[in-house]
């Protein structure tokens, strides 16, 4: 472990960047010759990435950063010119000096501007790009009408309304009415493509993302397209047969209403959610997400864009995982030995006893699941107490992509608080409370977020001691015999930190109000520690973070305001 | 009055030729594969140095020959884009998948001539490093399939192909390779696609340049049947010798498809540009004439996507005066010479050299009906304007061609086609779009008259039109 916290590794002197000269819209822009691909590998600077760095902006929906191109939807065709080369193969000049464009025409009709897809073709020095321009534009009108005349056009009854491509870019670029009187195509509706995923084909503009993706990214072959021209549709090798662990990152990629979650679709129009950047608590890895809830439900997690964490991703099993905040059996009111009470006398009762308490008659357990500054908080309160301290681990199975062996969002957080001892397995502390309770040496235990009985301490153990502190969300067995029943707060009720198994300092916000009497747990540890060792504390976030940081040697350095909504890297 | 000039189809059809390589050593097969290992290097005036590789690639470059698949582009120069530097195999792929309408002249060579494409293939894959090459042959062409399998067996067995080829240490093998039957398939990207065994969308270009991203991201040259076969003759004759064939810039000799409403439909191998379109139809050495009591009314130059030329339509095209000067001069249709340049000129294109007559007795609309379902059908549908585009015309004019029609459908039709071609992938956006804009612009009249009798019609009756039309069921319509 260093002490040294870093913002992000020491920038080295970067290697000057070979710039290309062009104009834009008539605008002089430079640019970088090369520029990262979707695999981060520098290539040729594309039309896209030009038009996006001098400002403007390309409509698009098969590309992708994150996907290997195919500029297959056509939505990106810009209307551009070169500098015109003589017979001498010398630039060809205005009588002001300035070179000559030649405007990209289709060979057989030298009077129709043809377009190149901005995508996939890269620039040039000298070249003129018209993304504004009236061939442009037409187009790209020309382009969505073609992707509408087939399209089904039921935006009301459509999941996607609202987060839709071709609800957008009708505006922006589309037009009026349709020429179209035929009649259109029709294809399969709400196609079982997997356990979590349903297809409408109708709606489907074929872009290819679902397919690039689970090929490319998911390295799963599991989806294509059968049939032939306008009636190309999108299928599963199988029926039912589109099974990863990263399916729902397709409906996100879906710039239409074709791909939907089985979870998400029809339970809420998605204008009403609330948007909450957030990380997911479901393993190590740290995905960042945004919390879509609203009035106080979540309706979905979807992922946030961290390149340094996830990318543009997250694991299904991740997404899915935040139904139990919303439990009707989670845990609503403050029980002092079974009886109903209030956050003022129970603290207090706590307060005193703890303070009286002899050293080392205090045990520890707090879960690697709590955030950073509880178990800063938690750490700040053994110490005074010298109590032993331990978290429980969780040990899954890691995946190629995002998922980590460590199924516990906060181990990093536990180890470099102290709760954990960096130098031991996460968890050996525990045989040796379970030794402490059993010889009497230790009276009271402190849970925070973990069913002990699943993990060494047994009912009949947890009955020898004198007093039995728990928080938590959820009722367990650990809940069921607790002297003082604090009850805590999701992540997505509260505002802290994680930090992820490579380091990652990240922040998440409160989407949503804690359940009945619920706490967030780092307000009553605050409360706890004040009491308890007469320190003052913070009674902010922000302060508390900032606290912590001071004294915890591997944040130094770090402010809260300073995380942003990406985070910090540490050494760990 | 002009005759055939046969070099591809020398001995095709004489009397007691077959297909096998005994039949075709005995024809002076192989010679011409021999001469080009033979060939020696070159000292050019400059200093440098040619090897006998370069040597062949130079004297294809210099024959002019220009492809025969369609685009017309020159060989030589298709083959000098190939990237020799990357280390990585060079591939060259026989395009054999032979598939636009009215076309019927690699057949000829493959089920007749097979050693000949063989020859051909050696020698070109000899000349530019190629150890793998493929033929990929339509689908319904099993018969030819067949007879290529055989060739390239009798070929291993002789040494003309496999390990260490006549005793030079060059090592070649060559695979046939059956495709399932879709048109697009003849798109080059789209037929390296298929041979990787993906479904044949075509690729973007740029990056996927075939002469250096082409079959497993590796250099790749893919030559339609016909010049490949041209290669062994420019071999055989000296590219000076050559190049005398035809006309300047359109070099050599083509096989010409003639089919639609002639007398004597048929393959002729003419010399480039030696010939009229008119003769080719009148002439007894050709087509023979249209029908008793029919006039021409239009002819498809180059196969069904090129763009249809109109009876008595004058073009003015470049012409080379005795001084050198270029000057326009106007030439009438049936005195179009048949070459690239001629029907370029022409606002069409000679493309895979197949011309389709239609004389009086045709609708346009229902002969550009038949062709747009056929473009419908075979569109690979991977980028918009062609998937959404060809079966909309189709659809519109499947509309006119059956009572729905409306006086505005010309325009319609016009409008859809401008905003594929030049907008899509591949080539077919231009193939689909050019028989509507041409046909559409050419022969308006007759296509605003069919709505106007229509929409006169319907306003007879009181129910109004229906729109709900669909297209003949497609085998891959759900």
């Amino acid at each position: 472990m260093s002490n040294a916290a870093t913002t992000a590794p020491a920038p080295a002197a970067p290697p000057p960047v070979e710039k290309i000269r062009i104009k834009v819209d008539g605008r002089d822009v430079e640019v970088p010759k090369m520029l990262p691909n979707w695999q981060g590998k520098l290539e040729p600077t594309t039309m896209l990435q030009a038009i996006q760095i001098a400002g403007g902006e390309v409509p698009h929906y098969c590309y992708h950063p994150k996907l290997p191109v195919a500029g297959n939807c056509r939505m990106c065709l810009v209307e551009f010119g070169t500098p015109m080369i003589g017979p001498d193969r010398r630039p060809v000049l205005n009588e002001d000096g300035s070179p000559k464009i030649a405007k990209s025409v289709l060979p057989y009709e030298p009077s129709t501007p043809r377009g190149a897809i901005a995508c996939a073709t890269p620039i040039s020095p000298g070249m003129e790009l018209y993304p504004n321009s009236p061939a442009t534009k037409q187009m790209r009108e020309a382009v969505l009408e073609s992707l509408l005349i087939n399209h089904p056009l039921d935006c009301p009854i459509c999941d996607q309304a609202g987060e839709c491509k071709l609800q957008e870019y009708s505006v922006q670029h589309g037009q009026a009415t349709s020429r179209f009187v035929e009649a259109k195509v029709h294809k399969p509706k709400a196609v079982d493509l997997g356990p979590r995923i349903v297809l409408d084909d109708e709606r489907c503009v074929l872009c290819t993302r679902c397919i690039r993706f689970t090929k490319d990214i998911a390295g799963d072959d599991a989806l294509g397209i059968v049939n032939r021209g306008s009636y190309n549709t999108i299928a599963a090798w199988k029926e039912g047969a589109f099974d990863n662990n990263y399916t729902l990152n397709t409906v996100d990629l879906c710039p239409v209403g074709a791909l939907t979650s089985k979870d998400f679709r029809f339970k809420m129009r998605v204008w009403f959610l609330k948007e909450t950047k957030s990380v997911c608590t479901s393993c190590g890895t740290g995905c960042n997400l945004t919390v879509g809830s609203r009035e106080g439900a979540i309706h979905r997690y979807e992922p946030r864009e961290n390149d340094a964490v996830n990318g543009p991703w997250m694991c299904d099993a991740g997404r899915l995982n935040y139904k139990w905040v919303g439990r009707e059996d989670r845990l609503k009111d403050v029980l002092v030995r079974g009886t109903k009470s209030g956050w003022a006398t129970a603290l207090k009762e706590i307060s005193a006893q703890l303070a009286a308490a002899p050293r080392g008659s205090v045990a520890v357990v707090a879960s690697a699941r709590q955030t950073t500054e509880e178990l800063f908080l938690l750490k700040k309160l053994a110490t005074k107490l010298g109590a032993v301290t331990d978290s429980v681990a969780r040990p899954g199975e890691a995946d190629k992509l995002l998922v980590c062996a460590d199924c516990n969002p906060n181990t990093t957080g536990a180890i470099l608080t102290g709760i954990v001892d960096c130098h031991a397995e996460m968890g050996r502390n525990l045989a040796k409370i379970a030794d402490g309770i059993r010889s009497g040496s230790i009276r009271t235990l402190v849970v925070f977020g973990e069913d002990v009985t699943q993990h060494g301490l047994g009912a009949d153990l947890l009955a020898k001691l004198d007093m039995l502190i728990v928080s938590d969300i959820l009722p367990n067995a650990t809940t069921a015999v607790a002297t003082y029943l604090l009850p805590g707060c999701a992540h997505a009720e509260k505002r802290g930190t994680f930090v992820n198994v490579k380091g990652r300092v990240q922040k998440f916000m409160k989407a949503v109000e804690p359940k009945g009497e619920a706490r967030a747990e780092w307000e009553i540890l605050h409360e706890l520690v004040h009491h308890v060792t007469g320190q003052n504390g913070f009674s902010t976030i922000e302060g508390l973070f900032n606290q912590m940081a001071q004294e915890v040697p591997a944040f130094s350095g770090l402010e809260w305001a300073k995380l942003g909504d990406s985070g910090v890297t540490v050494q760990i | 009055m002009p005759e055939q000039r046969k070099l591809i189809l020398k001995h095709a059809d004489s009397p007691g030729y077959t297909p096998d390589i005994g039949c075709y050593l005995r024809h002076g097969g192989y010679e011409a594969l021999k001469k080009a290992l033979a060939t020696a290097p070159r000292d050019l005036p400059d200093g440098k140095k040619l090897s006998a590789q370069e040597v062949v690639r130079e004297d294809v470059k210099s024959s002019g020959l220009r492809g025969r698949g369609g685009a017309g582009f020159s060989a030589g120069l298709k083959w000098s884009f190939v990237d020799r530097r990357s280390g990585k195999p060079i591939y060259l792929i026989c395009n054999a998948d032979e598939s636009e309408p009215g076309t019927f002249k690699d057949r000829q060579i493959i089920h007749k001539d097979p050693h000949q494409l063989v020859e051909g293939m050696i020698i070109s894959c000899w000349a530019n490093d190629v150890k793998l090459a493929y033929i990929y042959i339509r689908g319904e062409m099993p018969h030819g399939a067949r007879l290529l399998e055989a060739a390239l067996a009798e070929a291993r067995e002789k040494g003309f192909l496999g390990k260490n080829i006549l005793g030079t240490g060059y090592d070649l093998e060559i695979y046939v390779h059956r495709g399932a039957g879709a048109y697009i398939c003849g798109e080059e990207t789209g037929l390296i696609e298929s041979l990787e065994g993906k479904r044949a969308y075509p690729r973007i270009k740029p990056p996927y340049f075939p002469a250096v991203l082409g079959l497993y991201m590796c250099p790749t040259i893919v030559n339609n049947v016909e010049t490949l076969c041209h290669v062994k003759h420019i071999v055989t004759m000296g590219p000076a010798e050559y190049a005398k064939l035809g006309t300047p810039n359109n070099t050599g000799t083509r096989i010409v498809s003639l089919s639609g409403d002639v007398l004597k439909p048929g393959y002729f191998e003419i010399e480039v540009g030696k010939v009229t379109l008119g003769q080719l139809i009148f002439d007894a050495n050709f087509g023979g004439g249209l029908k008793p009591g029919r006039s021409l009314k239009a002819i498809i130059p180059g196969g069904s996507s090129s763009k249809v030329l109109k009876a008595g339509e004058v073009f003015k095209l470049n012409r080379k005066g005795a001084d050198g000067q270029m000057t326009k001069v106007d030439v009438s249709l049936l005195d179009l010479p048949y070459d690239f340049d001629s029907l370029q000129g022409a606002g069409t294109m000679s493309g895979s050299g197949a011309i389709i007559v239609m004389d009086d007795s045709r609708s346009m609309v229902d002969s550009l009906a038949n062709l747009s379902e056929f473009y419908a059908h075979e569109s690979c549908g991977q980028c918009t304007p062609c998937r959404e585009g060809s079966l909309w015309m189709a659809k519109g004019l499947h509309r006119l061609a059956h009572g729905d029609g409306r006086k505005q459908d010309a325009e319609y039709l016009s409008h859809i086609a401008q905003n594929i071609q030049g907008r899509t992938i591949c080539a077919f956006g231009e193939a689909a779009a050019w028989p509507v804009l041409s046909f559409v612009k050419k022969f308006k009249d007759e296509f605003v008259a069919r709505g106007e009798a229509d929409e006169a019609a319907k306003s007879k009756v009181a129910a109004g039109p229906t729109r709900d039309l669909k297209l003949a069921a497609s085998p891959n319509q759900h």
